[in-house]
């Protein structure tokens, strides 16, 4: 079987490059590489939802506060709960979550954005029209709100610090490889083609005995699950988390990713990925303060103005992005024929 | 709650309902002929207030300012129609929500830009600003002119829909695109129509907004166009006058439920999110609505 | 006693009504037409009998069964499948892939089984696919099985549509205008595959056409609707002479 070699060796070279990045770079470029990881592991969940399913969705954001702030809460020890809650005592729920293991909390992170994913479906995919959408961008500002009114569970708009945990490269890569492998099981699997044809043609996929309902809510509790241990691992790895970090300008860079790579394919994200994050690194600049006599805050605005732009113009006259819906493979398949 | 109180919360809702109602209509009206929820609608709200200030602070006489922010707003408005999603009329529904979000980011960034990203203080002329004393009633002027204003534009809007050919077409638009088209209305033309009512109304809706919180910020129409959305789907998305009772619901339910539950305040941003999920889950073609997105074949 | 029966099926949309009141009954093993002029409801009864519209009044039964309003999705495992009338094929998949989304519920592993790959998604994924191109085959699709559908001649993309409904493993086949728009010879190579898979997979089919010379050539019986009243059963040759269809016709042909 030609396939199994070729998987055999992109797994056994992914993991090298895992094993052996830590020696190779840095720490300031192991930081970026890390950083790159985790957006790479969000953008290939939120394509399963936007690209593969084709339900346009606002949500990562909101999943990733949440994988955070379960994460974080589980890793604190009591004692620092204690101390650092300021504005109010720390609810008994928050004081009694702990776990030393990195993997369990991740992993709970991970539930808890599922069982909301989960929760959110039901209003949204039993009707037609755009509403998932719609829906998850007001979901990424109740999940702040709701962060800045209940201090006993999240500290307020003060948030949680020195999240600390001994996290590496290893946990970012291994996850990313999971994540991209899951990924490309499902999309080439009886799942994955049923959500394909929900994203072709509704109607047609019902006509075929598909439950849409339950297309959709699958792929949506699957980005949910691997947005919240991506959050998760973001908290671990900056270890500090507040309210405001998780806004809509995380989801924007990443449906930016996801659009450029081409929507559905997961090799395309992970190649555009890097552009983007790397690109975002070396337009920095631009934001310093009085460029061009205008904007003096560190807000990311003549950036963003320009990623807009890309996004509009890659739409517009692009649409396919990079590698269309297709992976990178596929192209080798195509040429041998 | 006693009635002076009570009286001074429903003029402030229906002050708060008069804006929700003025953007919601964009929304709806856009949904109807285009089946696109278009994200860049609450900036153009914003657009409006950031015009008007710039104007205003500019020398240029307040009246005319505003005159003159409705009118960019509604240019703006077209001009996005006409890039953006124009050119993406047969292409997958995905890719104009996608541009929508894009264009929505792009304004909200330039005028970062532009303006910088802190609140900046709107001086509205004084006559707009002085305060009534009723009883114990406190009323600022622009509460009552607010309403009076939103309704005498919806008059002329609804005369519009439902007197005039274009309103028929727009109408029309909403149920079947397909056969509205074969019957020979220029469905372009339509579409203008509706982008420059929706971005107008919009952008008045901002001056009000502005004149009424007075300071205005490049991000203050993203959470305004939320609420004003989920209004619109309260009210039964596609249609106007679903679209005015929504908003109006919304801005009554708002500052009435923090006046009887003050704990509630710090979630009054979150009460339209929850209209809009119980919307979905009970009834998604809303109070007035039709049931746009039923399948055709 | 009938395989299908279509039993005092009224449907109004608003104020208008789209059927009124129509039965008729086809036997197993039946090429049923109904024809009729444009806009007469006849897309109306198949969205009716798929659960895409809930009849005003009246009911579908199918073996006896009372199958009005099932969920469209569910009705596929009572042994419907349908096509459509401008053909939808899976635009961005491959024939196989097409083909292979009407054999979902037939390849039995789960969401985990498929995410971990166990046993049984190898095993699963085997059979179907083996049944997709045994599919293809009959219909002569192999050479396009990687093509995108959408790549391929109208022709071919009607042919891939009905192979695609066939792998749902239906007893009832509806047809909407399966040979609209195709040229003679596309259209008799059409009638010869439906005799033979009609055969082959013991099908009752429900077909709506415009060209009668086609319906002739393949119906053992149909109704004529106008205006959502039957005004017409028999046999077509029958039809062809009858006064109110061919008013109802030439009517139509005015107005076009």
């Amino acid at each position: 079987m030609g396939s199994l070699v070729r998987n055999s060796i992109f797994i056994a070279v992914a993991v090298a490059f895992i094993y052996f990045a830590g020696d190779v770079f840095g720490s300031y470029k192991m930081f970026l590489i890390n950083t790159i990881g985790i957006y790479a592991i969000l953008a290939l969940s939120y394509n399963l939802i936007n690209g593969v399913t084709g339900q346009f969705s606002l949500e990562p954001n909101g999943f990733v506060a949440i994988g955070a702030y379960f994460t974080a809460i589980l890793l604190l020890s009591t004692e620092s709960k204690i101390d650092m809650y300021a504005l109010v005592d720390p609810s008994p729920i928050v004081l009694s979550m702990h776990t030393g293991s990195l993997a369990i909390a991740l992993l709970v992170g991970g539930v808890a954005a599922t069982i909301i994913a989960l929760l959110l479906s039901l209003p949204v995919f039993r009707v037609r029209g755009d509403y998932l959408a719609i829906v998850t961008l007001g979901f990424g500002f109740i999940i702040r709100i709701f962060a800045i009114n209940n201090p006993e569970f999240t500290n307020g708009a003060m948030g949680l610090n020195d999240i600390s945990s001994s996290i590496n490269f290893y946990w970012v890569g291994g996850i990313l490889l999971i994540t991209f492998i899951v990924m490309l099981n499902i999309i080439y699997s009886k799942y994955g083609r049923a959500m394909k044809s929900v994203r072709d043609d509704e109607d047609a996929a019902t006509a075929m005995g598909i439950n849409t309902f339950k297309i959709k809510t699958l792929a949506f509790m699957t980005s949910a699950f691997f947005e919240g241990i991506g959050g998760g691992l973001l908290a671990v790895l900056i270890t500090t988390i507040t309210p405001d970090q998780f806004s809509f300008l995380l989801t924007f860079q990443l449906l930016i990713i996801v659009v450029l790579g081409g929507l559905g394919s997961m090799s395309g994200t992970l190649i555009a990925t890097i552009l983007v994050m790397v690109g975002m690194e070396a337009l920095r600049f631009l934001d310093e303060p009085n460029i061009l006599g205008l904007g003096n805050e560190a807000h990311p605005g003549l950036r963003m103005v320009i990623f807009s732009v890309i996004l509009i113009v890659v739409m517009l006259f692009a649409r396919r992005g990079l590698l269309g819906d297709r992976e990178l493979l596929d192209f080798f398949k195509k040429s041998k024929k | 709650m006693d009635f002076s109180i009570f009286l001074q919360q429903l003029v402030n809702g229906a002050s708060l309902g008069s804006m929700y109602a003025l953007i919601a209509i964009g929304y709806t009206m856009v949904y109807g002929v285009l089946r696109l929820i278009n994200f860049a609608h609450g900036d153009f709200m914003m657009v409006g207030a950031f015009l008007t200030l710039f104007g205003y602070s500019a020398g240029i006489p307040f009246e005319l300012s505003v005159l003159l922010a409705i009118v960019g707003s509604a240019f703006i408005g077209v001009m996005t129609d006409k890039i953006a999603y124009k050119p993406l009329r047969d292409a997958p529904k995905i890719s104009l929500l996608i541009t929508a979000i894009g264009i929505s980011f792009f304004l909200e960034n330039l005028f970062i830009v532009l303006f910088g990203a802190t609140p900046k203080a709107f001086n509205a002329p004084e006559y707009l600003t002085k305060v009534f004393h009723v009883g114990e009633i406190y009323l600022p002027i622009s509460v009552i002119i607010i309403p009076i204003v939103t309704v005498l534009i919806l008059t002329f809007i609804l005369y519009i829909l439902y007197k005039t050919k274009y309103g028929m077409a727009i109408r029309a638009l909403a149920f079947d695109i397909p056969t509205v088209k074969l019957m020979g209305v220029d469905a372009d033309r339509i579409i203008m129509i509706v982008f420059i009512i929706g971005s107008s109304l919009a952008a008045i809706g901002g001056i009000f907004y502005a004149v009424s919180y007075p300071s205005i910020d490049p991000l203050m129409g993203i959470i305004v166009g939320l609420k004003a959305f989920a209004a619109a789907v309260l009210g039964g998305i596609g249609s106007v006058t679903g679209a005015v009772l929504g908003g109006f619901i919304l801005g009554f339910t708002e500052i009435f439920v923090v006046a009887m539950f003050p704990e509630l305040g710090g979630y009054k941003d979150a009460f339209a999110f929850f209209f809009l999920i119980l919307v979905l889950l009970f009834r998604p073609t809303g109070i007035m609505g039709e049931d746009l997105e039923r399948s055709r074949f | 006693m009938s395989f299908l029966k279509i039993d005092g099926v009224t449907m109004q949309f608003g104020g208008v009504t789209a059927i009124d009141n129509l039965s008729f009954e086809v036997e197993k093993g039946m090429i049923y037409g109904l024809i009729g002029p444009n806009g007469a409801g006849k897309t109306t009864i198949f969205n009716i009998i798929t659960g895409n519209l809930y009849p005003t009044e009246g009911k579908i039964l199918l073996e006896s069964n009372n199958i009005t309003g099932t969920k469209p999705n569910k009705i596929v495992y009572k042994g419907v499948a349908r096509t459509f009338q401008n053909i939808r094929l899976f635009k961005s998949m491959s024939v196989l892939d097409n083909i292979l989304i009407g054999f979902d519920a037939q390849a039995k592993y789960s969401y985990l089984e498929a995410i971990f790959r166990l046993p049984r998604y190898f095993k699963q994924e085997k059979f179907i696919d083996k049944k997709a191109k045994e599919l293809l085959e009959i219909f002569g699709l192999t050479e396009f099985a990687d093509s995108k559908a959408t790549d391929l001649s109208y022709g071919v993309q009607r042919k891939v549509e009905i192979a695609r409904a066939l792998a749902t493993n239906p007893t009832l086949l509806l047809l909407d205008e399966p040979a609209a728009g195709m040229n003679s010879n596309e259209t008799s190579d059409l009638a010869d595959i439906i005799f033979k898979i009609k055969d082959k997979f013991n099908l009752t089919v429900l077909l709506i056409e415009h060209d009668m010379k086609f319906v002739n050539k393949m119906c053992d019986k149909l109704t004529v609707l106008d205006y959502g009243e039957k005004i017409f059963e028999g046999k077509p040759a029958d039809a062809i002479v009858d006064k109110k269809v061919v008013s109802a016709y030439l009517g139509d042909f005015s107005h076009a």
